[in-house]
């Protein structure tokens, strides 16, 4: 409790005092850090702790952003008859005169709801994702979500284009009080307002337009330094505490041995689909808060995305939370500050990982934890997580990796 | 009737395509285990240096307007985007992945990923294949059909793809099943520390292995870019997407296994143009996919592969 509490007043400070000093740019930069280390760590759980091999973690993302985005959109529509902020002062982006004087405000209410259903909807799918683990392992468990990423993408690109209709308040139109869609036309005598009735008003059919290959804009921008923050800290205080529980040794032993584990009484599918489940809906909520602070856009959500997250597991250490921290905020920032070099930022940012990954194999902090390095004596070689543990780089394939991480699939 | 007949003669043609490129992800899985996704990459270079030499070529042949060039022009391009293909899976090899042989695989896979980034945003820059669309002419007299049944159009296109992929098939199953260096694949593939012991030079098969697949893949390339002739930049999603369904057809026939890769291929371009001829042709990606879990759930090691036994 006290930590949630720690991060509660964390959060308000930064959205009280930080966010006022620093530009939109600057602003936006942070929060998408945010964002991402709450992936990063919530695909810890995952790829790190339970050493399965999950890279459809975007598809995560994707469910549980447009389910949030879905409900704070049209609940807005239907309540305000707009899709405008209602949040208080701890939601708004920027404070200006205008900002009202509440702290928290119905909006607040909405978009916490909409999250927290994007998150719970996100765990849901993550727990049909998480059940072929009873039959597939290794690389096979990690085609399965590459192809459920795929299908989710795809789908989302097949939802019907047109969005944002609103209620039309025009006291002298014919279509006032309606649900219409508005946009304008360049006509002869200059920019002319159109409004179309929406052609059926059935919620469910309303709900499907979620913005199809364009992507789903105009949501509400609820995200927030409070928001974000708070969520990182209830993340980062549950992967620590799953880390080092029982449940969490669970996990840890499901990498080590799989086959071990079972025979000390683990069940073992169970714990790979609870790690799914848990992952999944830090995930879905991640993506919820990333709906409501940039627009949805299924040409961003596909695999290359969540190849990005198992980057920064990989690169973290598997298995340290600090570390996914650590390499969430670097892979967020270094394309940013390589931003100098112009046309070979992404070529040096490629030749980075590949060198990376050939001189220091087990990521920035292997298994441990940033404050493990002061309390260990430097010299003495931890040993790696399961998979990565002797690495005998120097001679031909010594072991096969099949062989190395337990078994072939 | 024609409908059907249409989807058949597009699933054989477009199967042969992703046979080529499933291909070498099937090989490569075989001997090291581990998903080359750098592999779609090597595809987009050999369309994308098929369509600019054979621009180049039929420049500087200046034929008048109309007509196709000769017949080596095809060739010609389709053996040097073979070789320069193979010069780069050479290179990729021997500087990132031999390295890390032995590594977890979570690291090959990042480094699968660093190289691809690493091949599309070279191939980006102006100096090579830049962001502008390319164009491959020409190179077939493609007018007038072949022979027609009903109203589906055999044209020489759809033969030339075919009989290329078949072809290369055939030199494929010779070299891997009847050959020594085949058969020291297939040793390294089976056991790579025995076969060490039996004298096989084991990274020198590693090293063919990746050549001889992105050869194959160049040939994928190649003819993709006769078929469908307007090529987009390297770091575009069709071609990640591409890859990705050569990938699942691996995976489908039973990833490490040669012959399941054609098989895979096949069932996967069927599943596309069929499910695009009678169902939704929105999401053919979806069924892609769909095929590929449920082919997992029931065949966990694909419809040719051997379920492996786990030993304590």
């Amino acid at each position: 409790m006290v930590p949630l509490l720690v991060g509660l007043a964390l959060a308000v400070i930064a959205q009280l005092f930080l966010a006022p000093q620093l530009n939109a740019y600057d602003a936006g930069l942070v929060l998408n850090v945010g964002i991402n280390i709450i992936l990063a760590v919530s695909l810890t759980i995952v790829n790190g702790f339970t050493g399965q091999f999950s890279i459809g973690h975007a598809g995560f993302l994707a469910v549980g952003g447009y389910v949030a985005g879905a409900i704070t959109y049209y609940t807005s529509i239907a309540i305000w008859g707009n899709a405008e902020t209602h949040g208080g002062l701890l939601s708004s982006q920027s404070l200006n005169a205008d900002t009202p004087v509440w702290y928290l405000a119905r909006g607040d209410v909405l978009f916490a709801v909409a999250v927290l259903s994007g998150g719970i909807v996100a765990a849901g799918v993550g727990y049909l994702v998480g059940l072929p683990s009873l039959r597939l392992r290794g690389d096979y468990l990690a085609i399965v979500t590459l192809g459920f990423g795929e299908i989710v993408r795809v789908l989302i690109q097949q939802t019907s284009p047109t969005a944002k209709p609103q209620i039309l308040r025009l006291a002298d139109h014919p279509l006032d009080g309606q649900l219409v869609y508005r946009w304008t036309e360049r006509t002869p005598e200059g920019l002319k307002t159109i409004y179309t009735a929406v052609d059926d008003t059935s919620p469910l059919r309303l709900v499907t337009r979620l913005g199809g290959s364009l992507g789903f804009a105009d949501t509400p921008d609820y995200t927030s330094f409070f928001w974000v923050t708070l969520a990182v800290v209830i993340t980062l205080v549950v992967a620590f505490r799953v880390k080092y529980s029982t449940f969490g040794r669970a996990f840890l032993s499901i990498r080590e041995d799989e086959i071990a584990s079972e025979a000390m009484g683990v069940d073992t599918t169970k714990y790979k689909v609870r790690a799914f489940v848990l992952a999944a809906f830090f995930a879905g909520v991640a993506g919820g808060l990333y709906a409501h602070f940039k627009s949805m856009n299924p040409n961003e959500i596909g695999f290359a995305r969540s190849f990005d997250f198992v980057i920064m597991v990989v690169l973290g250490g598997l298995g340290s939370i600090s570390g996914a921290t650590i390499a969430a905020i670097i892979v967020t920032l270094l394309p940013e500050w390589l931003r100098f070099l112009e046309d070979y930022r992404m070529i040096i940012w490629s030749l980075a990982l590949i060198l990376m990954m050939i001189f220091r194999p087990s990521g920035l902090l292997g298994v441990r934890e940033v404050w493990d390095l002061w309390l260990k004596p430097a010299g003495k070689k931890p040993a790696g997580p399961g998979s990565g543990g002797a690495v005998g780089r120097s001679d031909p394939p010594a072991q096969s990796p099949a062989a190395a991480s337990g078994g072939t699939p | 009737m024609d409908q059907l007949l249409q989807a058949l003669k597009d699933s054989i043609t477009v199967g042969s395509l992703y046979a080529l490129i499933a291909l070498g992800y099937t090989m490569v899985y075989g001997i090291l285990k581990f998903i080359n996704f750098a592999h779609s990459d090597i595809v987009v270079i050999g369309a994308l240096f098929s369509a600019v030499a054979a621009g180049a070529i039929v420049r500087l042949l200046n034929l008048p307007a109309g007509e196709a060039p000769p017949w080596w022009v095809g060739l010609l391009v389709l053996v040097s985007a073979m070789a320069l293909c193979a010069g780069v899976a050479f290179l990729v090899e021997r500087l990132a992945y031999r390295p890390l042989r032995g590594a977890p695989r979570l690291n090959c896979l990042i480094t699968a990923i660093g190289v691809s980034l690493f091949l599309q945003n070279t191939g980006n820059q102006q100096v090579l294949f830049g962001t502008d669309p390319h164009r491959i002419p020409d190179l077939i007299a493609n007018a007038d059909p072949l022979f027609m049944i009903g109203q589906v159009k055999f044209r020489p296109l759809d033969g030339v793809i075919v009989g290329t992929a078949v072809g290369l098939m055939f030199v494929l199953n010779w070299l891997v099943f009847h050959s020594s260096a085949g058969r020291a694949m297939r040793a390294v593939s089976h056991d790579h520390r025995v076969a060490s012991l039996m004298g096989i030079n084991v990274n020198r098969i590693i090293s063919m292995t990746f050549v001889i697949g992105a050869a194959l893949a160049a040939a994928g390339g190649f003819l993709y870019a006769l078929r469908y002739t307007t090529l987009t930049q390297p770091a575009d999603t069709p071609w990640a997407l591409l890859g990705l369904k050569a990938f699942v057809a691996a995976v489908v026939g039973g990833i490490g296994n040669i012959r399941g890769a054609v098989l895979g291929a096949l069932i996967i371009a069927s599943v596309e143009n069929f499910g695009a001829a009678y169902l939704d042709s929105g999401l053919t990606d979806v069924y892609v996919f769909a095929i590929l879990i449920l082919v997992l759930l029931v065949r966990p090691g694909g419809l040719l592969g051997s379920a492996a036994i786990e030993k304590v």
